[in-house]
């Protein structure tokens, strides 16, 4: 297990790539990326039992799917340093003729993504897929996902999360990035969403509370929880309470940065609160 | 040739915006709908002006598009906005039961159409929204140009009924359309009179075939241009009279060739006079992240693509 230093040395010089990588084009989705740094960080590498190398079938290994695309850069941050592909590649993001796409895609063969996302509201059904495929081959590992709250107002989720529980999909761990924010404004103000604790669980999902959803020992000890209560007929859902823009002050508390790059001046700014760790790319 | 004066780089999204706001004021019968992207949809004034007449429906467009039909039983005359890739593939069915097949009043209104719309890549980019439109029955298509005419669109069709297709985009592009220029649809509109070949062009592809004609006239090529705003219920008449003075054509579009409005015309001169036609579109492939221009470039949409296609149209004469 890598030490906790290690992780928030990785966590640090994630939250700068995503700000460098949004800063040099100008656009990208800042705000859901600092906000699940901890989590993707903590997922890959701590949470998740992994293969080295990537192929497409990801048989006997966890699965992620990113359903929520928009957060490409603290995806693709995570993946890179992780060993999926160069570390300088996260340069290309965005730009024309690049294997980082503002959303993830498998169109141009980018390890580490197996489905295209950023239409939003997707991302389970694919996962439930793919839990049922690995049931079929007599794998007994995990298909993690994410996805954002706002997401959740796609009637797709709801179609999938009242058949995966249905069908008994329980090796699926679906975890929610419960920032309260979307692009219009606080998600209570866009379409209010009530109680979604009661609606998975009334759904007939276990729900796992990670109300430090920007603290990597308490994802840690809720994402074990959550993988303990795996293989016992129901699927596992994680609310996941985060703070958009986490990291940089001015980010953080708003949906004002959801899909807005930082300026040079902000970019200093921000840097200057994420000192570099593990070297820049 | 006639000479065609930018008044000043805009979107055509915002033309979009403005036109909301007038019928805001104008038409107590018009409703908004947005699904969690009133910024891209420049839908800010008509809110403010009438925020009861606003739906903020949440990142949910299956469930717009229903709403939005049940809101003209009653008389409203409701306008979706969301981009062209959720307000199409994302709800086709929804749009083809509820609002087409019922007929029912509802103005699908489209920002973020093509890969014009840049950075955000492919999962955004719909090239095929034109198609998914036109062969629904009983559905107007419309893709605009510039901010003028997107603007005079969003009026008119208010006073059209019926289901409406409208489609705009994100980058800010040339303004040339003369600000009272009346929107008629199904009507094309006769940008430049020429004699050797017709360019037709729709949505931002239009200014890039004016460029293109510039270009032209400066080797001696004599080129008509015609702005096909309305995809379906398509001006064939305007189509034909030019071919048979020409006897060729270029079609150009931002959209993939099978599907567009290039099919529209190549189906209707085919059985009425068969023509040397060019396709400038993308070749059945999907869009990738990138500036817009880049992308134009790559993808063949700008006006060398046009330029390019009418020297090879020539040669099949
Ligand atoms: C089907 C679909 N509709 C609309 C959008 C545009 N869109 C991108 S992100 C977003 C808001 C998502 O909110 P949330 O899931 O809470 O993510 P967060 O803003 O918290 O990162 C919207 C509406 C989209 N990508 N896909
Ligand atoms: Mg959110």
């Amino acid at each position: 297990m890598p030490k906790l230093q290690e992780l928030q040395d990785l966590t640090v010089q994630v939250r700068r790539d995503i700000l460098r990588m949004v800063h040099k084009v100008n656009s990208g989705h800042p705000g859901g990326s600092l906000g699940c740094t901890e989590f993707i960080v903590a997922l890959y590498n701590e949470i998740m039992e992994l293969k080295d190398g990537f192929d497409m079938d990801g048989k006997d290994e966890d699965l992620f799917f990113l359903s929520n695309g928009h957060i490409s850069p603290v995806f693709y941050s995570v993946l890179a340093r992780k060993g999926y592909f160069p570390v300088e590649e996260l340069n290309t993001f965005r730009l024309i003729d690049s294997r980082l796409q503002g959303h993830p895609t498998t169109h141009e063969g980018l390890p580490g993504v197996r489905i295209a996302s950023g239409s939003l509201g997707q991302g389970m059904s694919v996962a439930l897929g793919a839990a049922q495929a690995k049931k079929l081959n007599k794998d007994s590992k995990i298909v993690y996902t994410l996805h954002g709250d706002g997401e959740l107002q796609e009637g797709q989720n709801w179609e999938a999360i009242m058949y995966a529980a249905g069908k008994k999909v329980d090796n699926l761990i679906a975890t929610i990035d419960y920032n309260g924010q979307q692009i219009d404004g606080a998600t209570k103000d866009v379409l209010p969403m009530g109680d979604l604790k009661k609606k998975f669980e009334a759904f007939g999902w276990d729900v796992v509370d990670i109300k430090e959803g920007n603290d990597l020992e308490a994802i840690i000890k809720g994402m074990k929880e959550a993988k303990s209560k795996t293989g016992k007929g129901k699927p596992v859902c994680v609310l996941l309470h985060t703070v958009m823009g986490h990291g940089v002050d001015f980010m953080m508390y708003t949906h004002a940065w959801h899909g807005k790059a930082p300026n040079d001046e902000q970019l200093a700014t921000a840097l200057g609160q994420n000192p570099e760790t593990l070297g820049d790319y | 040739m006639k000479k065609y004066i930018d008044q000043g780089k805009n979107d055509t999204r915002s033309g979009f915006g403005a036109g909301l706001a007038e019928l805001g004021r104008t038409n107590p019968n018009v409703v908004a709908l947005c699904a969690d992207l009133v910024g891209s949809l420049k839908m800010e004034k008509f809110i403010e002006e009438n925020p009861e007449r606003f739906f903020q429906i949440g990142i949910a467009e299956a469930n717009m598009m229903g709403i939005a039909a049940g809101l003209t039983i009653g008389g409203k005359i409701p306008f979706t906005g969301t981009f062209a890739n959720f307000s199409t593939g994302r709800v086709y069915d929804q749009i083809r039961q509820s609002i087409a097949y019922s007929d029912k009043n509802v103005k699908i209104c489209a920002s973020h159409a093509g890969v014009t719309l840049g950075e955000d890549g492919a999962t955004h980019q719909i090239l095929e929204d034109l198609g998914l439109m036109k062969m629904l029955p009983g559905m107007t298509v419309i893709n605009t140009c510039d901010y003028n005419q997107t603007k005079a669109a969003t009026i008119a069709i208010a006073e059209h009924h019926g289901p409406v297709y409208l489609r705009f985009g994100r980058p800010k592009v040339a303004n040339f359309t003369p600000v009272d220029q009346k929107f008629e649809i199904g009507k094309a509109v006769m940008l430049n009179e020429g004699t050797d070949v017709t360019i037709v062009a729709t949505g931002h592809l239009v200014w890039e075939a004016l460029i293109a004609a510039e270009n032209l006239e400066k080797q001696g090529i004599s080129a008509e241009v015609i702005n096909i705003h309305t995809i379906k219920p398509l001006d064939g008449e305007a189509v034909l009279k030019s071919v048979k003075k020409t006897g060729c054509i270029v079609t150009a579009e931002e959209h993939n060739y099978l599907g567009g409005l290039g099919e529209s015309i190549s189906g209707y001169l085919a059985t009425t006079h068969p023509t040397p036609q060019e396709f400038v579109a993308t070749q059945d492939t999907f869009g990738e992240s990138g500036t817009p221009e880049q992308l134009m470039d790559k993808y063949g949409l700008n006006n060398k693509a046009i330029v390019n296609a009418v020297v090879k149209v020539l040669k099949r004469k």
